[in-house]
């Protein structure tokens, strides 16, 4: 995303223009735009006339609307962004207060306004707003660290995006293949065909150029691991190689990017195991997926250990940090961005000032985790905030509270 | 309606009364239920229409029975001559002559049970269908063409006490990989002649040539491709032999812990287990850290409660009485915490590539110390269990094949409980797609009816094969199982637990899904709750807890399910 203008005042409110280039910004997009705030783009929008005589006409018009967000509806896997609110300048074709539902489209600016309410109805640009803004406008420019993965196992392959701040499904094939039976060829059969399905799909997601004469592109191919438990991976692997030998040459610009890893299933969730295997360490070294994923598991691993220096959900959290256990020396929060994605402004207001509170006052580190990915659904299955204490507190007093609240 | 007037012309009436005016008894009770059925069904729709007796049996007639099809033509019949009042009533009597004869009728019914397709039925098939779209008109238009199975109506029940058959068992072998799990069940299958000298011949040089001799006994089982390639079971295998009492199905299932959910399918079709253990010095040790534990406690909690161990490779230890009761010692101590009685195990030294104490007694004066069954005595020594025969039918669908050209789609697995006959209707869940039961095999061969607790292979017709995966359950519209997307079950945590992913095991049934909340551990003994709401749940413990799934699965209480994470076995339990 590129910034445009940046007017952003001290008390908080202001307004941004910024232009969407890549698929992933329309994900921080979604992050960024909240309900209340004013957003302002280019709409495409039909008009209806009605002549004197009682016809009617209608025409397509290009406009520039600026309405008021009521809700946003994000589609990730074509990345697509639709925000829906009421119409707050009037123009030659529109009233005010009627609803228009902008679609956010890439290489277009967009304007968003956010306001300081005066009794505390808007959140304004909070810290954890601007924050959001950097990571999506990343002066450093170093994103692009992509990866493909196909985690699959007998009859069932998902194919996955791996990107920055998002996993997107991108297609799931399923097929029954038959088991191994006495005196049966099915299941080899069965088997290469499976191969052959995931291998079109994965040549379709990836737009690959499968022409003969795309050999001597020099276009980049992105890092495509193969996880599976057992030999399916290397069986892919090995099924690609023989399509690249015989029919398909092009194929062979593909064939150095293949990375066979293992994984315990064929289901998303084993994701998580293949980004912490050596091989794909090495290939993905640095990405946010990786050290989020890491996070998680030290996290899980003080859980286990028993030691009470870990805790999870909202309101032991709360607590947590109430006795000042997040702090300096090795505090860290963990907080999944969903929180801050709630309709309710007093619910985000809630996580912003724990966010802060833990950040300024009391000196411990944050790191939010983007949902979309694998290591931050595991955290929202944890209730979507987790804290790794300075040190062990017992729970006891916190639970007896749930117990009169369950009551 | 004319044109059936028209066809009846062209027959010569005489040539078909003979066989038509004597009807046996039993078709003729049947078609009364038939009737009955129909009537009750046209009375019940909407809107109501009321047909005599003569002009329904009339339509069974024609459409074999088929209570359905006799319904939709009735009514369109009689919606018919409501429009029209003036038009005339069907040609009744011109009817017999344009169907086949209750000979064909017989014969059909019969070529089809038999799966063959013959050219005479198919010929019949069209002429009715010609009939069925005159009818029914747009009511029975579809592009499939139905096939009707006549079922016999036996009562399975007292047919299965009636027949004498020997006692049947399932056993699953299980233990950690390269335990010589299927090489110890080829050698059995060899010396009980369950295989032939020539394919164990042909075997022996495949493996020669691979450079895998050891390997040949292990072909007789492992017949995949890659399974032979590297040496290693992939997918369960199953395969029967017979001793004078009993008939036994070997599950031979893979010791590598990737494949642990094909074990799991294994050994939730089998009766009693052998877990095989290899005697070899440091190979027992790393194997009880492996699959050796992981799966005697799989199979404990699947609800095997006998447990016979094949100390295996007691060869390569010169037959060492003092390391056979070290792994006695070590493993029984095992087994016992896992929550076998101790009666309910037993020990046997064998060697599976020479096959000492496999099923005849080594002549080795090494072994002399050891008095013992032989594996194939203490297997035959092991009490038959009795099955839910008289439950609703349930069975989980083991694997979906193409059984052979006249049945393109069969499905196997072991009934679970209840029972089924030739021509039932089934429906299969999470799909809730009903299909008809052409034909069915049991242990491999053909026969008219299964009761739970037999390996069974279905040839299915009327329905479309992506409505059938393997895990799927098999049950009857009377008495379906739900698909739920979330449960409550009571598990024995063998790893800590947290609301987390975890990948769902019931038999064949692998599916993803996550434990949401931890309810309250228990008392591992009264069942008393200990503690709300656990932050985790530590290893040997037992807990409420609630698992939920993103799609909807068949599961029932009381169901055995295993919760597993990251390749490993972290709970295990009964839902609620």
């Amino acid at each position: 995303m590129r910034l445009v203008k940046n007017k952003i005042e001290l008390n908080g409110s202001g307004t941004v223009t910024l232009c969407p280039e890549e698929p992933e910004d329309m994900w921080h997009a979604y992050n960024l735009i909240r309900p209340n705030d004013i957003l302002r783009a280019s709409a495409i929008r039909r008009v209806t006339t009605t002549q004197e005589t009682g016809s009617t006409s209608s025409a397509r018009v290009h406009l520039t609307l600026e309405i008021r967000v009521k809700g946003l509806d994000f589609d990730p896997q074509s990345s697509q962004l639709h925000v829906s609110g009421t119409i707050m300048n009037e123009t030659a074709h529109t009233k005010i207060g009627q609803h228009h539902t902008l679609d956010l489209e890439l290489n277009r600016n967009f304007t968003l306004e956010k306001e300081m309410g005066a009794d505390g109805e808007g959140v304004g640009w909070d810290s954890m707003a601007v924050e959001m803004l950097k990571d999506a406008v990343d002066e450093g420019g170093k994103r692009r660290a992509e990866a493909v993965a196909v985690v699959m196992q007998e009859g069932l392959a998902h194919i996955c995006f791996i990107g920055q701040f998002q996993t997107i499904l991108k297609q799931k094939v399923e097929m029954s293949v038959p088991r191994k039976r006495h005196g049966g060829g099915d299941h080899d059969k069965g088997m290469s065909k499976f191969y052959q399905v995931t291998l079109d799909t994965l040549l379709r997601q990836l737009e690959f150029n499968t022409s003969a004469t795309s050999l001597t592109s020099s276009e980049a191919v992105r890092p495509v691991l193969l996880a599976s438990p057992g030999f399916v991976a290397a069986g892919l692997q090995k099924y690609i190689q023989s399509v690249a030998a015989t029919t398909m040459p092009a194929l062979k610009r593909l064939l150095p990017s293949l990375v066979v890893v293992h994984s315990a299933s064929g289901y998303l969730h084993s994701l998580s195991e293949v980004l912490q295997s050596p091989a794909v360490k090495a290939t993905l070294a640095d990405t946010k997926y990786a050290r989020e994923t890491r996070l998680m598991d030290d996290f899980l691993e003080q859980l286990r250990k028993e030691t009470n220096r870990a805790t999870y959900g909202p309101r032991e959290v709360e607590s947590a940090v109430d006795q000042g256990a997040v702090g300096r020396g090795g505090g860290v929060l963990i907080i999944s961005n969903r929180l801050f994605r709630s309709q309710d402004v007093a619910e985000r207001k809630r996580w912003v000032s724990l966010v802060d509170r833990v950040r300024d006052v009391e000196g411990g580190e944050v790191r939010v985790l983007s949902s979309d990915h694998e290591s931050g659904r595991r955290l929202d299955g944890l209730g979507g905030v987790a804290a790794l204490l300075t040190f062990p507190i017992l729970d006891d007093d916190i639970e007896e509270e749930e117990d009169d609240d369950d009551q | 309606m004319s044109r059936h007037r028209v066809k009846a012309v062209s027959y010569d009436e005489d040539d078909y009364d003979d066989g038509y005016d004597s009807p046996d008894p039993e078709e003729q009770e049947f078609l009364q239920q038939c009737t009955a059925e129909v009537l009750s069904q046209l009375s019940a729709g909407d809107p109501p229409v009321t047909a005599t007796r003569e002009e329904v049996q009339e339509a069974l007639w024609h459409y074999y029975n088929d209570v359905e099809k006799s319904v939709n033509y009735l009514r369109g019949k009689k919606a018919k001559e409501v429009k029209k009042p003036s038009a005339p009533a069907p040609a009744v009597k011109a009817k017999p002559s344009a169907g086949p004869s209750p000979d064909d009728v017989v014969l059909n019914a019969q070529s089809s049970a038999k799966g063959f397709k013959s050219k005479q039925a198919s010929s019949k098939a069209a002429g009715k269908k010609a009939q069925a779209d005159l009818a029914g008109g747009m009511n029975n238009l579809s592009v499939e063409e139905k096939v009707n199975v006549r079922s016999k109506n036996l009562d399975v029940l007292s047919e299965y006490s009636k027949s004498q058959r020997k006692k049947a068992m399932n056993f699953a072998v299980i233990g950690h990989v390269d335990a010589g799990k299927s090489t110890l069940m080829g050698r059995l299958l060899a010396d009980l002649k369950a295989v032939d000298q020539r394919t164990l011949d042909k075997y022996r040089s495949e493996a020669h040539q691979m450079g895998k001799e050891s390997f040949a006994l292990a072909w007789v089982l492992d017949q995949g491709a890659e399974e032979r390639a590297r040496g290693v079971t992939i997918d369960i295998a199953t395969n029967k032999f017979e001793t004078e009492s009993t008939v036994f199905t070997i599950v031979d299932s893979p010791g590598h812990r990737d494949f642990v959910p094909n074990m799991i399918a294994g050994a939730s079709q089998a009766d009693f287990a052998v877990l095989v253990i290899d005697s070899g010095t440091g190979n027992f040790e790393s194997g009880l850290k492996g699959q050796t534990k992981e799966h005697a406690l799989l199979a404990r909690s699947m609800g095997i409660q006998r447990i016979i161990v094949a100390v295996n490779k007691m060869d390569s230890v010169e037959w060492d009485q003092e390391r056979f009761e070290e792994i006695e010692q070590q493993v029984s101590s095992f087994l016992t915490t896992a929550g076998f009685q101790a009666k309910n195990i037993a020990f046997v030294p064998c060697s599976g590539i020479s096959g000492d104490n496999v099923t005849r007694r080594s002549e080795d004066p090494k072994v002399s110390w050891y008095q013992g069954q032989t594996l194939v005595g203490e297997l035959e020594a092991t009490e038959p269990y009795s099955h839910a025969v008289d439950k609703p039918l349930r069975m989980t669908i083991g694997d979906v094949f193409r059984g052979s050209v006249q049945n393109p789609l069969s499905i196997s697995g072991r009934l679970d409980a209840g029972s089924l006959q030739v021509g039932d209707q089934i429906l299969t869940m999470p799909s809730g797609e009903k299909a008809t039961i052409r034909s069915l095999e049991v242990d491999g061969e053909p026969n008219d009816w299964a009761v739970a607790g037999q390996n069974v292979t279905l040839n299915l017709v009327n329905i479309d094969p992506i409505h059938l995966r393997s895990g799927d359950v098999i049950c009857r519209a009377s008495a379906p199982i739900a698909n739920v997307t979330s449960f409550t079950c009571k598990v024995l945590a063998f790893d800590h637990l947290l609301p987390s992913m975890v990948d769902i095991h019931r038999g064949r049934l692998h599916v993803p899904g996550r434990i949401s909340q931890l309810i309250a551990t228990l008392d591992k003994g009264s069942g008393s709750i200990i503690k709300k709401k656990p932050k985790i749940v530590g290893p040997g413990t037992v807990a409420r807890i609630v698992v939920e799934m993103d799609q909807a699965v068949p599961l029932e209480a009381p169901t055995r399910i295993v919760l597993r994470a990251g390749g490993d076995t972290v709970a295990a339990g009964l839902l609620e």
